[in-house]
C-alpha cells in the first residue's frame, strides 16, 4: 500500500529536473518576449509590450525572413539526403560479405565525433586553398577546380548540409536496418516466388512495411535539422554574408551579440513551436506502436 | 534447352553487375566516412609546413601534442573541464531518470501518460531557448564560466533521453521475481535495490555512457556560459582559431584528442546506440 506514495516519489526528481531545466527557462523566455529587454539599455527587463516582438519578426525583419529561408532550404536538403542515403546504404547492407561487414562496423563513428568538430574539420578540408576536398573536387570535376566553396552562399549551404549528413546518415543507416531486421522474411519471399522482380519487392513489400522507421527517420532528422546551430558557427559563421544563418543562430546572434534579450527569446520561441508540433506527431507516432517505448 | 542456359547466364551476369555496383557503393560510403576521421588524425602528425601537402608521406611529429598540452593552451584543464561536467551530469541524471523509468515502466498514475510525454517532448525543445534565461541567472548569480552552470542546463538534454531509454530496459525486464519478493513481503524499495537494479545493470550502464557521450559533445551551452575557467572541449578547439590564422595542426591535434574516448564508449555500447534517440520505436 505504501507503494502508492512511493510512486510519486521515485518520479519527484526527474520531474524536478526537467521542470527546473526545461519548464522553467522556457517559462521565463516566453514572459521576456514580451517584453522590451536590451542589455546595452538595462540590466533589468524592460515594460511589456504584447506580441509586438512577434509581430516584427514574422512581417518586418529582413534577417528572420533570411534566416527563416536559410533553415527551411537546409532542412529540405538535409532530410532528403539523409532519408535517401540512409534508406539506399541500409538496403545494401541488408546481404552478407566482407565489405558489407566493415561498413556496419564504422557506421557508428561519425555520430560520436562532436558536431562543433565535426564543422571545424569539413572546413579545414573545404579550405579554398588546399583543403583536400576543394582539391578532390577539381579532380573530378575540372570546372570546379579553383572553386571557393565557402564563398559560395549556395556551395557553403550545401557543405553544411553535407558535413551534417556526414553525421547523421551512417547513424540512420543503423536505424533503417534495425527496422529491416525486425520485418518478417515470408512476404518479400512470397512475392519472389510469384515472379515479382526485386524492384517490384521494393516497392510493394518492403517500403510499405518499412514505412513507419522512415517516418521515425525524417521527422527526427527534422527536428535536429532544425536546430542546427554547432557546424554553422564553427564550420561558416553563419557566412558568406547570411547565407547560412540558421534560425538557431539567429537567435544566438541578437541575444549575445546584439544583447536583445527580448527579441532573441521571441525568436527563439518562434522556433520552439515549430519543433513542439513536430515533437508531438513524432511521440504519437512511436509511442502508439504497442511493445515500442 | 539453349534458351534456358542463356537465361541462367544473363541472370548470372546481371547478378555480377548487381554485386559490382553494391561494391562501388560500399567502398564509396566507407571513403566517405572514413576519410575524414583518417585525415584529421594524419594532421595531427604533421608538422605546420605539411600541412596543406596533400601526400600522406610526410616526417610525423608530436610537436603538435606537446603544443597544446603546454601554455598558453593547457588543453589538460578543457580535458579535466569536459570529465568533471560529463561525468556530474550522469551521475545526478541516470539515477534519478533510472526510479523514474521505473514507476513509469511499473506503476499506474493519473497523468502518467501526460507527464511522460511531457518529460520526453522537453527533448525536441532546442537548446538556445533554454540557455538564455539561465545565461541570465547565471550572470546574476556569479555563476558563469563555472562547471554548475554547465551541470544544470546539461542536465536539461540529458534527462529525458535517460528517462526514455530505462524505461525501454526496465519494460523488458521480466516482472515474476519483483513480484514473488513482494508476495514474501519485501519492500518496493528492496525490490528495486536487491532485484531490479541487478537485473537492469547493462541497461543503466548504456544509457550512462550515451548521456556521457551527448554532454561531452555538448557545444552551444559552453560556448555561452563559459569564457576561461570551465571551457570544455568542443569550445576549446575553436581556441585555436586565432588572428595569426587557424592552427590546423593544433585543431587536429585536439579533435584526436576528443574523438577517441567517444569511438571508444560508442563501440562499446554500439547494438544499444540506436535505442538512444528513437527510444525504442525501432529495436
Amino acid at each position: 500500500m505504501r507503494d502508492r506514495w512511493l510512486r510519486y516519489l521515485l518520479i519527484l526528481p526527474a520531474s524536478l529536473l526537467v521542470l527546473g531545466t526545461t519548464i522553467w527557462p522556457l517559462a521565463v523566455s516566453l514572459v521576456t518576449s514580451l517584453r522590451d529587454w536590451r542589455l546595452t539599455r538595462s540590466l533589468t527587463p524592460g515594460p511589456f509590450i504584447g506580441a509586438e516582438h512577434y509581430v516584427t519578426a514574422l512581417t518586418d525583419d529582413p534577417d528572420f525572413a533570411n534566416a527563416a529561408g536559410v533553415t527551411a532550404t537546409f532542412v529540405g536538403i538535409d532530410v532528403t539526403l539523409t532519408v535517401l542515403a540512409s534508406l539506399g546504404l541500409a538496403l545494401v547492407l541488408r546481404r552478407a560479405g566482407v565489405l558489407h561487414s566493415l561498413t556496419r562496423a564504422v557506421l557508428i563513428l561519425p555520430f560520436a565525433v562532436s558536431p562543433a568538430l565535426v564543422g571545424i574539420s569539413f572546413r579545414f578540408m573545404f579550405n579554398a586553398e588546399m583543403g583536400v576536398f576543394t582539391w578532390l573536387a577539381g579532380v573530378l570535376l575540372p570546372w570546379l577546380r579553383g572553386f571557393v566553396w565557402l564563398a559560395d552562399p549556395w556551395a557553403a549551404l550545401l557543405v553544411l548540409a553535407f558535413s551534417d549528413a556526414w553525421r547523421w546518415v551512417p547513424y540512420m543507416t543503423l536505424v533503417v536496418l534495425g527496422g529491416l531486421a525486425a520485418l518478417p522474411r515470408e512476404p518479400e519471399e512470397a512475392a519472389r516466388i510469384d515472379g515479382a522482380s526485386e524492384w517490384q519487392v521494393f516497392r510493394d513489400v518492403t517500403f510499405p512495411a518499412l514505412l513507419p522507421v522512415l517516418a521515425v527517420v525524417g521527422i527526427l532528422k527534422t527536428v535536429f535539422a532544425l536546430k542546427m546551430f554547432d557546424q554553422v558557427v564553427t564550420l561558416t559563421g553563419g557566412g558568406p554574408g547570411q547565407s547560412t544563418q540558421t534560425l538557431a543562430f539567429l537567435v544566438y546572434s541578437i541575444a549575445f551579440r546584439w544583447y536583445d534579450m527580448g527579441y532573441a527569446s521571441a525568436v527563439a520561441w518562434i522556433l520552439t513551436a515549430m519543433l513542439v508540433s513536430l515533437a508531438v506527431w513524432y511521440m504519437r507516432l512511436v509511442l502508439r506502436k504497442p511493445g515500442g517505448a | 534447352m539453349r534458351d534456358i542456359g542463356a537465361r541462367i547466364a544473363a541472370a548470372r551476369r546481371r547478378r555480377l553487375a548487381w554485386r559490382a555496383v553494391e561494391a562501388t557503393i560500399l567502398l564509396l560510403a566507407l571513403f566517405l566516412i572514413l576519410f575524414p576521421i583518417l585525415w584529421m588524425a594524419l594532421t595531427a602528425f604533421k608538422r605546420p609546413v605539411d600541412l596543406f601537402d596533400l601526400t600522406i608521406l610526410f616526417t610525423p611529429t608530436f610537436d603538435n601534442f606537446r603544443t597544446i598540452f603546454a601554455a598558453p593552451w593547457n588543453i589538460g584543464r578543457t580535458l579535466w573541464n569536459s570529465t568533471v561536467v560529463a561525468g556530474l551530469t550522469v551521475l545526478v541524471a541516470v539515477p534519478a531518470s533510472t526510479l523514474a523509468a521505473y514507476a513509469f515502466s511499473r506503476f499506474d498514475m493519473p497523468f502518467k501518460g501526460a507527464l511522460f510525454f511531457t518529460i520526453l517532448a522537453t527533448q525536441f525543445i532546442p537548446a538556445v531557448v533554454v540557455v538564455l534565461p539561465f545565461y541570465l541567472l547565471f550572470r546574476d548569480l556569479g555563476l558563469l564560466d563555472t562547471h554548475l552552470a554547465l551541470v544544470i542546463v546539461n542536465l536539461a538534454i540529458v534527462t529525458p533521453f535517460a528517462v526514455w531509454m530505462l524505461k525501454g530496459f526496465l519494460d523488458a525486464v521480466p516482472t515474476e521475481s519483483e513480484e514473488a519478493a513482494l508476495v514474501d513481503g519485501a519492500t518496493r524499495l528492496r525490490v528495486i535495490i536487491d532485484i531490479v537494479v541487478p537485473m537492469v545493470w547493462p541497461g543503466v550502464l548504456v544509457t550512462a555512457v550515451f548521456c556521457f557521450i551527448l554532454t561531452w559533445n555538448e557545444f552551444l551551452f559552453a560556448l555561452i556560459l563559459t569564457r576561461d575557467e570551465a571551457v570544455t572541449l568542443p569550445v576549446g578547439i575553436t581556441r585555436f582559431r586565432t588572428e595569426r590564422g587557424d592552427l590546423w595542426e593544433l585543431i587536429a591535434a585536439a579533435g584526436i584528442l576528443i574523438s577517441i574516448p567517444m569511438f571508444l564508449l560508442s563501440s562499446v555500447i554500439q547494438r544499444h546506440f540506436v535505442r538512444g534517440m528513437t527510444g525504442g520505436a525501432v529495436k
